[in-house]
């Protein structure tokens, strides 16, 4: 199911005008935020389709940035992102694509923070619901809705059976999964979306595995980036 | 969840002994693990934000940033006061609701989507005009937010609710859809009453393409929310007077599915065609564009 409950349709409470395209947008560039896991110094973003063809009567660049500096969808600051990306030292470069893409909604956004780099390409399907498509160089679906763990990791055996025994102890149920690796043997991007929030004491368990890079957080429901 | 067509809900319903509204708090309990006091509690806020919304754009100075658009909905609601409205001064109303939220959205105002902020006008419409009419508490309309939702589930999954995927259809249409559904419960009907209104409803805006002048959500956007209210109440009558969608609303469904794969990209949300195309669409769009010191794309 692209939408997963009630509040997928009713709501979710936003500044307008768009869901998709205000929105929406605004919550891929959150999620690429929390991926990345440190507030960005450079952004460069790309908008696709009808994103690029209606973005700029809707704000759509305006609200993905907002997004990067973790805006919620009813953020009254929202109008003003521009601004207070200057004020926050985030540089952030804008262009539009002709290149088509799989869903009309789409953005690129490339992230750099003081210590990563990050890419992330994500779809607006409308109502304000957003799918993340694809995290550097693997494709994974996930709706952010859910507290998500992106594991960046080793392709050997044994990785994912450790973290599902961590999230296991923390009583941490998990929810869908996708698995992508650029080659055998090579990286992994595991993507968990799990049924609780992860316990704060649990992602350094995580993070200490052998084989384990990066791991970050994207949960849309959540007030703050962590 | 434990339906994905509108026929299973209608089946849950039967076997759970509950209205649709029911059905939707009792699922979204179990698909969540949240208590049913905490999802009504936040449905209830969502519902003050809507009343909020009608408020503000019945009030003056509502414009939108561009400046094309506002006021129309105070227009609307003087003259169904003043004078008298071929509609009834009841549609009358509905239809000055629906405009106020969206024209709250276009000014970037706070408001809920409904499935989304381009139809965003047309459910508060229906129900605030509703609970002012037949003196219903708060909670009445909060438990009809979550049958609209139950009846959005639905078509979302099975189709689109975006403009930019499925047309206009696929917003409006879904919005009108959703709130004929909900007040055919409301006003007691059965939730096999309240399924053929969403069928009714569905077929009379088939086809309708996004074609939002200047790419904002405004001109056709907000006349059309006032429409659509007023087609609510029409559909959630013809249900409630025994009329039935003779294609079952799931098969319509599948129409709507249908239309907006085969509508070319120009009439889904691109501003390339339909009224954004238009002479005045066209001067509007570049006017504007000079006005923010901008180039269009178009």
């Amino acid at each position: 199911m692209r939408f997963k409950d009630v509040f997928a349709i009713i709501g979710p409470v936003m500044i307008g005008p768009s869901s998709s395209h205000t929105a929406g947008a605004a919550r891929i560039g959150r999620a690429a935020r929390q991926a990345l896991g440190e507030p960005p110094l450079v952004a460069d973003i790309v908008l696709y389709g009808s994103f690029a063809d209606t973005g700029q009567g809707h704000g759509t660049d305006t609200a993905i940035v907002a997004g990067l500096l973790d805006m919620d969808t009813d953020d009254a600051r929202i109008p003003d992102a521009f601004g207070e990306a200057e004020r926050s030292g985030l540089e952030v470069s804008l262009r539009m694509s002709d290149e088509t893409q799989p869903h009309p909604n789409t953005a690129a956004i490339v992230l750099r923070g003081p210590s990563r780099r990050i890419s992330l390409l994500g779809r607006s399907i409308g109502g304000g619901s957003v799918e993340i498509a694809r995290i550097d160089r693997f494709a994974v679906k996930f709706t952010a809705v859910y507290p998500t763990l992106l594991i960046f990791h080793e392709d050997r055996a044994g990785v994912i059976a450790d973290v599902s025994g961590i999230l296991r102890c923390a009583h941490v149920n998990i929810g869908y999964m996708t698995v992508d690796r650029a080659s055998r043997s090579g990286s992994v991007l595991t993507v968990i979306e799990c049924d609780q929030a992860v316990p704060a004491d649990a992602l350094p368990l995580i993070r200490g595995l052998a084989g384990v890079s990066d791991v970050s957080v994207v949960d849309l429901a959540a007030k703050e980036v962590r | 969840m434990r339906f994905a067509t509108l026929t299973q809900l209608k089946e849950l319903c039967g076997e759970l002994g509950v209205p649709i509204s029911q059905a939707m708090m009792i699922e979204q309990a179990r698909e969540t693990g949240q208590t049913g006091a905490h999802i009504f509690e936040q449905m209830a806020a969502y519902y003050q934000i809507m009343k909020e919304a009608v408020a503000r754009g019945l009030g003056p100075g509502v414009r939108s940033r561009s400046g094309l658009t506002g006021g129309d909905a105070k227009r609307v609601k003087d003259y169904a006061e003043h004078e008298m409205p071929s509609l009834g001064g009841e549609a009358a109303k509905a239809m000055a609701y629906a405009l106020a939220v969206s024209e709250v959205n276009a000014s970037m105002g706070r408001i809920i989507a409904t499935p989304t902020a381009g139809s965003c006008g047309i459910i508060p419409g229906v129900f605030v005009s509703a609970q002012e009419r037949f003196g219903w508490e708060d909670d009445v309309l909060v438990r009809g937010l979550f049958a609209a939702g139950a009846i959005g589930y639905v078509i979302a999954n099975n189709s689109f609710v975006s403009g930019a995927e499925g047309g206009c259809q696929a917003e409006v249409g879904s919005a009108i859809g959703m709130a004929a559904g909900a007040l055919t419960e409301l006003r007691g009907g059965t939730p096999e009453q309240a399924v053929h209104a969403v069928g009714l409803a569905l077929k009379n805006s088939l086809g309708l393409i996004c074609d939002p002048v200047a790419g904002l959500v405004e001109i056709p956007c907000i006349v059309r929310n006032g429409f659509g209210a007023v087609t609510a109440l029409a559909a959630a009558d013809m249900a409630l007077a025994g009329v039935v969608s003779a294609i079952p609303s799931d098969e319509v469904i599948g129409v709507m599915l249908e239309v907006g794969t085969a509508m070319p990209a120009k009439h889904r949300e691109t501003a390339k065609g339909g009224l954004a195309q238009t002479p005045t669409g066209r001067r509007i769009m570049k006017e504007l564009y000079e006005k923010d010191g901008k180039e269009g794309r178009t």
